[in-house]
């Protein structure tokens, strides 16, 4: 199917070559006519939700949009949206939307995955997708714990889980998928919580638009085998302490009345919080999500505290333009035609040396 | 095939002046002049001496020549093994006559050794008389030792049954070389060209070809081009000059043995990637490579790399699976995808070709077979992949199998892997090895005219009227035919759907638990595969015998050979060759019972014989070899009579 090629040029360079919808979309025309199977009171309800009701703001032919997951509780979210969707293989998804994505440039494809699928079975393709930057929207699952399996811990548990599978406690450190992200070259990494509908929507949204590979962590209760995981995050009262929310070019503050901030440790250069005063006050980091060095969002990222969660920080933690795997796979492809002209395939097949029988 | 090397002492002195004899300097009466109707040459050295590209070079200028040829590059894995050891040891054989021959030919009549280890290592493959030229700089003490000779062979009298050249071919090159400003090292490298210039010598190979390829090779660097140049010419000088080479042969061209055509020699992978570019074009289908460098898949990578101006796209993945991955992912957008890879891949790729078996849609993987288990022997060849392309899936997962049964013949099975694919909308096992990816054969090229129409139909609206009278699309909605379903690309408005790996529900392609469905769906899937429609298989039987002998792949060559042979010595003996291992042509059971005897020779312990054993019950007998190396067609001919006789 040939690429269909820009019509005017949206307001979303990363979705420029896909067709807009016709008409405006709602909510509906994104849930499929299944039932959907999670657990009641599963956090996922509220991300498809939030998903659901953010696309029709993209405008986007739905037939245009692919969902593409693996294998968890997470994955199975492909059947739930009227669009088209593939629900594979444990952990490969990264690599299928890879293929989809570089041979169909008019097409906006999503990975859905979950902390085992992304980060364990299929941390290889994770890494290799966001190194090569090509234009895939992965949002990750992070309940810190196996579902589908019926709980076992995750490569995100903490140290010291007691699940079926570790009676005694497991003894793996975990992955900070944040931190593990930037290491891996990410041009786009943030981190939202299932309940917040409004940040979860907003960050959706800046993923969108962002072209290359774009990783968002959402945050999400399993309400059966890791129920309140997140509770500190989301328990108004504690959040206000545990929750840095993250926005590009504001001062970083947190806590009651904003008491907190986040500065630069100058001994060591780290980031710590520290309560502000009217002294340390210009001190205080602001948030730079488009940074060139991924240093100080790597810093952010190590902030919380693995086990308590406190000084979590939310939002876009780096945003950076850099070359598109799939935009420069088609450059190559149309210099190679510019160079060589259109690919003759009797020449190719005649090659230099021959020689002829007569009959 | 009975010996046709006319042998020197037979035809004392013949002079040449038929049709070939003019292409290129004549060795001005002077010397002898012989014609042959055949000849095998192997060239070995150590893996760093270029004897590879010797080979190559010698193969061009054979094949331009319009000789019959058929070539076994053999080489160790390692880039640079140890100098001078038998490990170390590459070589390169090539075949070519003035008829039409089948395989790179069971013993080499001229060795050239570019040291004791290459003597060492390949003394053993040639018959009493045979011609060895020795490259004596080589001949050190230390490097004697290095492969266990207390004394030179070259002085010891054991080679005293073979015609043999000491040729100080090292100093030789270096003198001819003085003139250029290149250190000793520099100029030593170039006397695989010198051998190559004798060689062209001795076997009037036309030299054009050679010379425009190494300024074209070196065009960068003019001295080093220059210096190959002078050492080619040199080595063709001294052939003509030097006593020891009292005798030329001329090997006529083999117009006879070739239909009408235009020709060009080929390898297997290269044949391959041009049969993948040439079905992309044939299924108006932009090609899509998602696979990972292994030996001795990797050239089809690289080769389709090079051709991006025909809107190939080749993604070299993370790993095995990535690659398929990508490929998959590629044809669910509607693109012709393929994986390629060897064996261990193939292992790694599994789950993912159980996913396309799942999705039913169109995928090629690859499988550039060669010695295993485990890493094996990665530059060898063997058959020993075909149970695990048949069977090598949890679940029931009935995957489509064709093999290539020549170099040539992959690019048609190329396109032949395409249209079932394409047709059937399921993935298809095509195995190749490491003998037909690097020997290479003559190929008529075709006209574009002659390739299949490979083009396909994606769905484009509704295909299903539910009861209360709404059109839907049910993705899994098959072809009363040909069982495939239909397939609908994103981008097309209305058949938004979705697919994956867990049991579906017939026609809606929901997800379905229902015992009774899954039953349906397992055999539905299998009676897709089974319905393939594939030619039914030829037999080759002009006397009437009582033995067949049933192939697949590459031992097509050296069984034809053997055949020929037992047919010129009066045993009447029945060939048979399956392309198609799954699903079996619908003759086979058939043919199989037209014989008293089935004798089934593979490079590996008998997968073909158990599945034709398993299958028609009857007592197929197995006659196999694994040691990395193609069969020879004598140890054939003498098995086949065995069995005929047995």
């Amino acid at each position: 199917m040939a690429e269909t090629s820009a019509e005017g040029t949206g307001t979303l360079e990363a979705l420029s070559l896909v067709p807009k919808a016709e008409a405006r979309q709602s909510m509906k025309d994104f849930k499929s006519d299944q039932e959907v199977r999670w657990c009641p009171g599963c956090g996922d309800y509220a991300i498809l939700a939030a998903v659901q009701g953010f696309l029709p703001e993209l405008g986007l032919a739905k037939e245009n949009i692919v969902f593409v997951s693996g294998i968890g509780c997470s994955s199975r979210f492909p059947y739930y949206m009227n669009t088209y969707g593939m629900h594979s293989i444990h952990g490969r998804a990264p690599a299928i939307a890879t293929g989809l994505a570089t041979s169909r440039r008019d097409l906006s494809v999503w990975v859905v995955t979950g902390d085992g699928d992304a980060l364990s079975i299929g941390g290889n393709h994770l890494i290799h997708a966001l190194r090569r930057n090509v234009n895939l929207k992965i949002l990750l699952f992070n309940n810190r714990i196996y579902g589908l399996t019926k709980g076992q811990y995750s490569p995100t548990s903490e140290v010291g889980k007691i699940t079926k599978s570790t009676p005694m406690g497991s003894l793996d450190a975990p992955f900070n998928p944040v931190s593990l992200a930037l290491g891996a070259e990410a041009s786009f990494v943030a981190r939202t919580v299932d309940s917040d509908r409004k940040h979860l929507t907003e960050v959706l949204r800046q993923a969108a638009a962002h072209p290359g590979t774009a990783l968002v962590e959402i945050y999400q209760n399993c309400n059966i085998f890791n129920d309140g995981a997140f509770e500190v995050l989301k328990d108004k009262q504690q959040a206000e302490e545990a929750v840095i929310r993250l926005e590009h070019g504001q001062p970083i503050r947190f806590g009651t009345d904003l008491a907190k901030g986040v500065v630069r440790d100058p001994a060591t250069g780290d980031l710590k919080a520290v309560t502000v005063t009217p002294r340390n006050e210009a001190e205080v980091l602001v948030h730079d999500a488009h940074a060139a060095s991924p240093t100080t969002a790597f810093a952010l990222s190590r902030l919380a505290d693995p086990d308590t969660l406190h000084h979590t920080p939310i939002g876009v933690f780096r945003s950076v333009d850099r070359p598109v795997y799939d935009t420069q796979m088609a450059d190559q492809l149309d210099a190679a035609i510019e160079q060589n002209g259109k690919g003759d395939l009797a020449a190719l097949l005649t090659g230099h040396d021959t020689w002829t029988v007569v009959g | 095939m009975t010996s046709q090397v006319s042998s020197p002492e037979e035809q004392p002195g013949e002079r040449v002046d038929g049709p070939g004899a003019g292409e290129q300097r004549n060795p001005a009466g002077v010397k002898d002049v012989r014609r042959l109707d055949r000849v095998i040459i192997r060239f070995a050295g150590d893996s760093g001496d270029g004897m590879q590209l010797t080979g190559d070079r010698f193969t061009s200028e054979t094949a331009s020549f319009g000789n019959d040829l058929s070539t076994l590059p053999n080489f160790p894995a390692e880039i640079r093994a140890p100098a001078g050891t038998l490990p170390g040891v590459s070589s390169f054989q090539l075949h070519f006559a003035d008829h039409d021959i089948l395989t790179p030919g069971d013993a080499p009549d001229v060795l050239v050794a570019m040291n004791p280890a290459a003597l060492r290592a390949n003394l053993a493959d040639l018959p009493p008389g045979a011609e060895i030229i020795v490259n004596t700089d080589e001949f050190t003490r230390r490097a004697l030792q290095k492969v266990g000779y207390a004394v030179s062979p070259l002085e010891d009298g054991s080679l005293a049954g073979y015609r043999l050249h000491p040729v100080p071919l090292t100093t030789l090159t270096v003198e001819a070389l003085q003139e250029f400003e290149l250190s000793r090292k520099e100029a030593e490298r170039s006397k695989n060209m010198f051998a190559l210039g004798l060689l062209s010598w001795m076997y009037h190979r036309p030299t054009a070809g050679t010379e425009e390829f190494l300024q074209k090779k070196f065009a960068r660097r003019p001295v080093i081009a220059a210096a190959n140049l002078a050492a080619f010419r040199a080595g063709w000088n001294f052939g003509e000059t030097t006593e020891d080479f009292a005798v030329s042969y001329e090997v006529a061209p083999a117009g006879a043995a070739f239909p009408p055509g235009t020709y060009r020699n080929i390898s297997g992978n290269l044949a391959l990637a041009y049969g993948l570019i040439a079905a992309s074009r044939q299924a108006d289908l932009p090609l899509y490579l998602g696979s990972y460098p292994i030996t001795p898949a990797s050239d089809i990578l690289h080769e389709l790399s090079r051709h991006k101006n025909f809107g190939v796209r080749t993604f070299q993945a993370e790993d095995e699976i990535a690659g398929i991955g990508a490929a998959l992912g590629a044809a669910f957008g509607g693109a012709l995808a393929v994986t390629t890879t060897s064996g261990p891949g193939v292992a790694l790729k599994s789950e993912t070709i159980g996913l396309a078996v799942s999705l039913e849609l169109p995928l090629l993987v690859v499988d550039i077979q060669r010695g295993g288990p485990s890493t094996g022997l990665p530059t060898k060849t063997e058959q020993a992949d075909l149970l695990q392309a048949m069977f090598g899936r949890n679940g029931e997962a009935p995957v489509p199998v064709i093999a290539p049964r020549t170099a040539a013949d992959c690019f048609d099975v190329a396109l032949e892997a395409a249209r079932i694919a394409l047709a059937y909308r399921t993935p298809v096992l095509l195995l190749s090895d490491g003998y037909l990816a690097n020997g290479s054969e003559p190929w008529r090229i075709p006209e574009p005219e002659e390739l299949p129409d490979l083009r396909v139909q994606f769905a484009q609206g509704p295909n299903h009227t539910l009861d209360d009278g709404t059109e839907v699309f049910w993705p899994y909605k098959r072809d009363p035919h040909t069982l495939a379903r239909p397939w609908a690309v994103p981008g097309t408005p209305g058949l938004e759907h979705r697919i994956g790996g867990i049991e579906k529900q017939d026609g809606t392609g929901h997800i379905s638990y229902d015992p009774a469905n899954h039953d349906f769906m397992v055999r539905t899937r299998q009676a897709k595969i089974d319905g393939i429609e594939v030619p039914d298989l030829a037999v080759d039987d002009p006397h009437g015998a009582r033995t067949l002998v049933l192939g697949w792949g590459s031992t097509y060559g050296p069984i034809t050979a053997a055949v020929r042979r037992l047919r010129a010595a009066g045993t009447a003996i029945a060939q048979a060759h399956l392309r198609h291992l799954n699903p079996f042509p619908r003759n086979l059971g058939e043919v199989l019972g037209r014989y008293d005897k089935v004798v089934v020779p593979e490079m590996n312990l008998g997968q073909l014989a158990t599945l034709i054993r398993a299958k028609y019950l009857v007592d197929a007998r197995s006659y196999t070899q694994v040691n990395g190396m193609p069969f020879k067609a004598e140890q054939l001919a003498t098995a086949f009579k065995e069995a005929i006789d047995g």
